[in-house]
C-alpha cells in the first residue's frame, strides 16, 4: 500500500498526486514512470512519475480522470492509499548538452514534459517552452515551467490564455528564426500534435523525441500490449521507450492502437453514469 | 474410524499381492461436463474421491528401483508417498510430500507426469502407468481442507535459523520452490516480484480451469507460515538493481522467467484484435478480464478466434477463448496433431471442448479493415515433407494453396524471448547470445559468486516443473554455498 500525502487539482479532471513510494523515488531518473493500481479489481495504469523527492520517498502523478480507473485514483483523498505502485520502468530520458532544446507539452502532456524540462535544464540547455490547452484552466505547470525556461509561450484553442491557436503555430515562428532555431525539440501531448511537430521538424533535421502513451499491462515488456513501429521495427514503450525519434514513430498506428477498447469504455462509462444518476434520484 | 480398524487396514494393503494389485483398473480423473464448462472457468478435472486416491495408490508395485523419482526433475520421493496413501495414513503422505516439493497442489495439476514420472512406471509396460499425478493432487488438495493437521505436523520440524538471507527475484515456479527449500534449511528469504501479486506464470499464464487462483493463494501462504517473506511491486534491474540486493543479502537466486514476447513477423500483426499469449493471458487470467465480475481491465472476445501455435500456452489461449464466447475457437499450427508439443490431457479437452484444428496451416498476414480492426488470416497450406533435425516431419508449402480464415481476434502463442529488465542493469552478469543467463550446470550459479539463476531465464521457455527442479538445485547450491562461506 502507497500512501498519498497530497491531491491538488490542477486543471478540470486533472489531479497532482503526491504518494510516498520511497524505493522509485530513490532509483527513478526523468522520462520514467510507474504502473499503479489503485484496488483489487482495477486496470494497471501506466503513470510518468512528475517529479521525486528521494529524501523524503515521495512521487508526484499527474492524473487525467478519463476512465472508471483513473476516476478512482483521482478520488483518493490524503491520508488514502493506492493499492500498488511499481517502478521505476522504462528507460530515462537520453540527455545531453545539445544547446537550445524546445519543449512542447499539450494538454496532460504537459505533466509528462515538466520533468524532461527539468532534467535538460539541469545538464545545461537553455529551454523554450510552449505548453497549450483548450482554454486557460486546461494550462497546467505554467509557474513552474516558467522557471526552468529562458522563453515561456502558451496557446489555447479559444484564446483565453496566451496566444489563441496551436502550440505548432509558436514552433513554427521558432523555427523561421535563425536566432531561435532549436538544436533538439521534445514534444509530448496528443498523437495528432507530436506528429504535426515531428513533420515540421523532419524537414529541417531537427532531433525530436516524443514520448508515447501507448495501453499497457505489465510494463515490463512481457505482454508486448504497449507495441509501436519505429522505423519499421517493432518496438515496445515499457521497455524500449517510453520517449522514442519522433521523425521514425508510425503515429497512426498508435492513433489506432489506442482506440481497441474505446467501445468498451464508454459502455462502463454510461453504466456508471446510469449508477450515477439513479443514486441523484435516490438521494432527491 | 477406531485405531483398530486404521491398523487393520494398513496391514491387510501391505498384505495384497502383486497380482491383486495389477489387477486394479487406473482411476479415471472425474470431469466437469465438456459442455458446461466450455462456458465457465471453473476447474475442469474435479479430483478423485479419497477412495478412489486409496485404490489407485494400491496400484503401486513398489518397485526397488524407483524408476519414477528419476523421471521426477524435483525428485518426489514417489513410492513412499504412494505408499503411506495406499495404507490411509494421509498425513504422512502429506509430510513425504511437502519434505520434497514447495508446490505439490500445482505440480499435481499442470506437470507433464505422462512424459515424466509416469511414463517410468513399470505399470504402463503391461496396462496403464500409476496414475502419480491424479495422487500428488488428491494428496495436496487433502493437505489444504486440513490445515490444522498438517500445521501441527510442519511445526514439530521447525528449523533454528542460520541469520543468513536469500533474496530471490520472480515469484514463480522456481522462486517459490526455491524459497520453500531454503525456508526449512532456516535461512531468510525475502522474494521480490514485480507484478501486483504473487504465483508469476502460475497466475497470469495458467488459467483457472487449469489451475484455481485458489490453490496458489493457499501453496504461497503455506511458505508464508514458513516464514517466507514476499514483496510485490519490485522490478529487480528497475527498483532495485541486482548491486543492491548482493549488498543487502547473503545470496541471490534470479527466477525472474521469460520474457518479451516473440513476434509473428508478418503483416498486419499490429491491427487491433491481435494479442501475444502473454497479454491475452494476463487480462485474462492476472487482472480477470472477461471472468470476474469487478475486473475493470477489458479484452476483445471474438466470435472467431485463431491461436497460433500448439504448445500448452496455445490451448491454454484458445480455451480461455471458448469460455469467452468464441463460436469458432481454432489453433493453427503448420503441422499435425502427431508432432503437437502440448500435453495429450489438453489437447483432449481442447477437443471435448468444441475447439477446431486447423492442420497444416501456415500463417502469411494478418488481413485488417478500414477501422484497423483484425478480419482474417491468410494462410499458407502445408504438407509434411522428409524429417528435419527435431526428428519431426518438415512441413512444406503446397505452391499455390492460400485459405483466409474469418478472425476477430489472432493470439500469437509462439512463445518468448528473454526478459531484459535485470540484466541490462547488470553488466558483469554473463548472458548467452539469446539473453539467457549462463549458469554452471550443477550448482545454477551465475558468474557472479553467490548469485545463482533459474528457471525461464536461463531456460529461455520451459515448463512449470523444469523451473521447479532448478529452484530445487539451486536451493541446494546456495545452502551448500552459505554453509561453507
Amino acid at each position: 500500500m502507497f500512501e498519498v500525502l497530497s491531491n491538488e487539482v490542477l486543471a478540470p479532471d486533472l489531479h497532482r498526486l503526491v504518494v510516498k513510494a520511497p524505493r522509485v523515488a530513490r532509483a527513478r531518473k526523468a522520462g520514467q514512470f510507474v504502473i499503479v493500481r489503485a484496488d483489487i479489481g482495477d486496470e494497471r495504469i501506466p503513470l510518468t512519475i512528475g517529479d521525486a523527492d528521494s529524501e523524503a520517498g515521495t512521487i508526484s502523478l499527474f492524473i487525467q480522470a478519463i476512465g472508471a480507473s483513473t476516476r478512482k485514483l483521482v478520488g483518493i483523498a490524503p491520508g488514502g492509499h493506492i493499492r500498488d505502485v511499481a517502478g521505476p520502468l522504462g528507460m530515462a530520458t537520453h540527455l545531453e548538452k545539445w544547446g537550445r532544446a524546445v519543449c512542447i507539452g499539450g494538454g496532460v502532456g504537459t505533466a509528462v514534459l515538466y520533468p524532461l524540462v527539468k532534467a535538460l535544464e539541469k545538464t545545461g540547455n537553455e529551454i523554450t517552452t510552449i505548453i497549450g490547452g483548450r482554454s486557460a484552466s486546461y494550462v497546467i505547470l505554467q509557474n513552474e515551467l516558467k522557471v526552468l525556461s529562458k522563453n515561456l509561450f502558451v496557446t489555447t484553442d479559444d484564446g483565453s490564455l496566451g496566444e489563441k491557436g496551436l502550440v505548432t503555430q509558436v514552433l513554427a515562428r521558432l523555427l523561421s528564426d535563425p536566432e531561435q532555431r532549436p538544436h533538439v525539440v521534445f514534444a509530448v501531448g496528443p498523437g495528432p500534435m507530436m506528429k504535426a511537430v515531428a513533420e515540421m521538424t523532419r524537414a529541417e533535421k531537427i532531433p525530436t523525441m516524443v514520448s508515447l502513451n501507448p495501453i499497457m499491462i505489465d510494463g515490463t515488456g512481457m505482454c508486448g500490449g504497449c507495441r509501436v513501429d519505429v522505423g519499421g521495427e517493432v518496438k515496445f514503450a515499457c521497455v524500449d521507450g517510453p520517449e522514442f525519434d519522433g521523425h521514425l514513430v508510425d503515429f497512426d498506428l498508435l492513433r489506432d492502437r489506442l482506440g481497441t477498447y474505446r467501445e468498451q469504455e464508454q459502455a462502463q462509462n454510461h453504466v456508471q453514469e446510469q449508477a450515477k444518476c439513479k443514486i441523484g434520484r435516490g438521494l432527491a | 474410524m477406531t485405531e483398530k480398524s486404521e491398523t487393520e487396514k494398513n496391514e491387510n494393503e501391505k498384505k495384497m499381492s502383486t497380482k491383486e494389485r495389477m489387477a486394479i483398473v487406473r482411476a479415471q480423473m472425474p470431469e466437469r461436463d465438456a459442455t458446461e464448462r466450455s462456458h465457465t472457468f471453473e476447474e475442469v478435472n474435479l479430483g478423485l474421491t479419497e477412495e478412489m486416491a486409496i485404490r489407485e495408490a494400491m496400484r503401486c508395485l513398489k518397485c526397488k528401483n524407483r524408476q519414477c523419482v528419476a523421471g521426477c526433475p524435483v525428485g518426489v520421493s514417489i513410492p513412499e508417498f504412494v505408499a503411506a496413501l495406499a495404507s490411509r495414513n494421509i498425513l504422512d503422505a502429506v509430510k513425504i510430500l511437502r519434505a520434497d516439493t514447495a508446490l505439490p497442489a500445482v505440480c499435481g495439476r499442470v506437470c507433464p507426469q505422462e512424459s515424466q514420472c509416469e511414463a517410468k512406471c513399470v505399470r504402463a509396460v503391461k496396462s496403464k502407468s500409476v496414475a502419480i499425478g491424479y495422487l500428488e493432487r488428491f494428496v495436496a488438495d487433502w493437505a489444504m481442507s486440513h490445515p490444522q493437521e498438517c500445521d501441527e505436523a510442519e511445526e514439530m520440524r521447525k528449523v533454528t535459523s542460520t541469520n543468513k538471507s536469500v533474496a530471490i527475484v520472480g515469484c514463480g515456479p522456481a522462486g517459490l520452490t526455491a524459497a520453500g527449500e531454503l525456508a526449512r534449511l532456516g535461512h531468510q528469504v525475502t522474494i521480490f516480484e514485480a507484478l501486483h501479486d504473487t504465483g508469476g506464470v502460475l497466475r497470469y499464464g495458467i488459467p483457472e480451469f487449469r489451475l484455481p487462483k485458489t490453490i496458489i493463494d493457499q501453496e504461497v501462504a503455506h511458505l508464508a507460515s514458513l516464514g517466507v517473506k514476499i514483496e510485490c511491486n519490485v522490478i529487480i534491474g528497475k527498483t532495485l538493481t541486482l548491486d543492491e540486493l548482493r549488498q543487502e543479502f547473503n545470496a541471490v537466486f534470479i527466477a525472474n522467467g521469460a520474457g518479451l514476447p516473440m513476434m509473428l513477423n508478418i503483416p498486419g500483426e499490429n491491427l487491433k484484435g491481435v494479442y501475444s499469449a502473454n497479454e491475452f493471458l494476463t487480462r485474462v487470467n492476472l487482472m480477470g478480464a472477461g471472468q470476474r465480475a469487478d475486473s475493470m481491465t477489458p479484452v476483445i472476445k471474438g466470435d472467431r478466434v485463431a491461436v497460433i501455435g500448439a504448445g500448452n500456452t496455445a490451448m491454454d489461449c484458445v480455451r480461455t477463448a471458448r469460455r469467452l464466447g468464441a463460436t469458432r475457437a481454432m489453433i493453427i499450427y503448420r503441422r499435425t496433431e502427431a508432432e503437437m508439443p502440448a500435453r495429450k490431457e489438453e489437447i483432449q479437452h481442447a477437443k471435448d471442448e468444441g475447439i477446431e484444428f486447423v492442420f497444416l496451416t501456415a500463417p502469411l498476414e494478418v488481413v485488417g479493415n478500414s477501422e484497423k480492426w483484425a478480419t482474417a488470416l491468410r494462410c499458407q497450406k502445408m504438407m509434411l515433407g522428409e524429417p528435419d533435425a527435431s526428428g519431426r516431419r518438415k512441413p512444406i508449402a503446397i505452391a499455390d494453396a492460400l485459405e483466409d480464415l474469418a478472425v476477430d481476434v489472432v493470439i500469437n502463442a509462439l512463445g518468448t524471448r528473454a526478459n531484459p529488465l535485470l540484466t541490462q542493469t547488470a553488466p558483469t552478469l554473463k548472458l548467452n547470445q539469446w539473453g539467457n543467463v549462463v549458469v554452471d550446470e550443477k550448482t545454477t550459479e551465475t558468474s557472479i559468486k553467490g548469485v545463482f539463476a533459474g528457471g525461464d531465464i536461463v531456460r529461455g521457455g520451459a515448463t512449470v516443473i523444469l523451473a521447479m527442479g532448478d529452484g530445487k538445485k539451486a536451493a541446494r547450491a546456495i545452502h551448500e554455498y552459505l554453509s561453507t562461506s
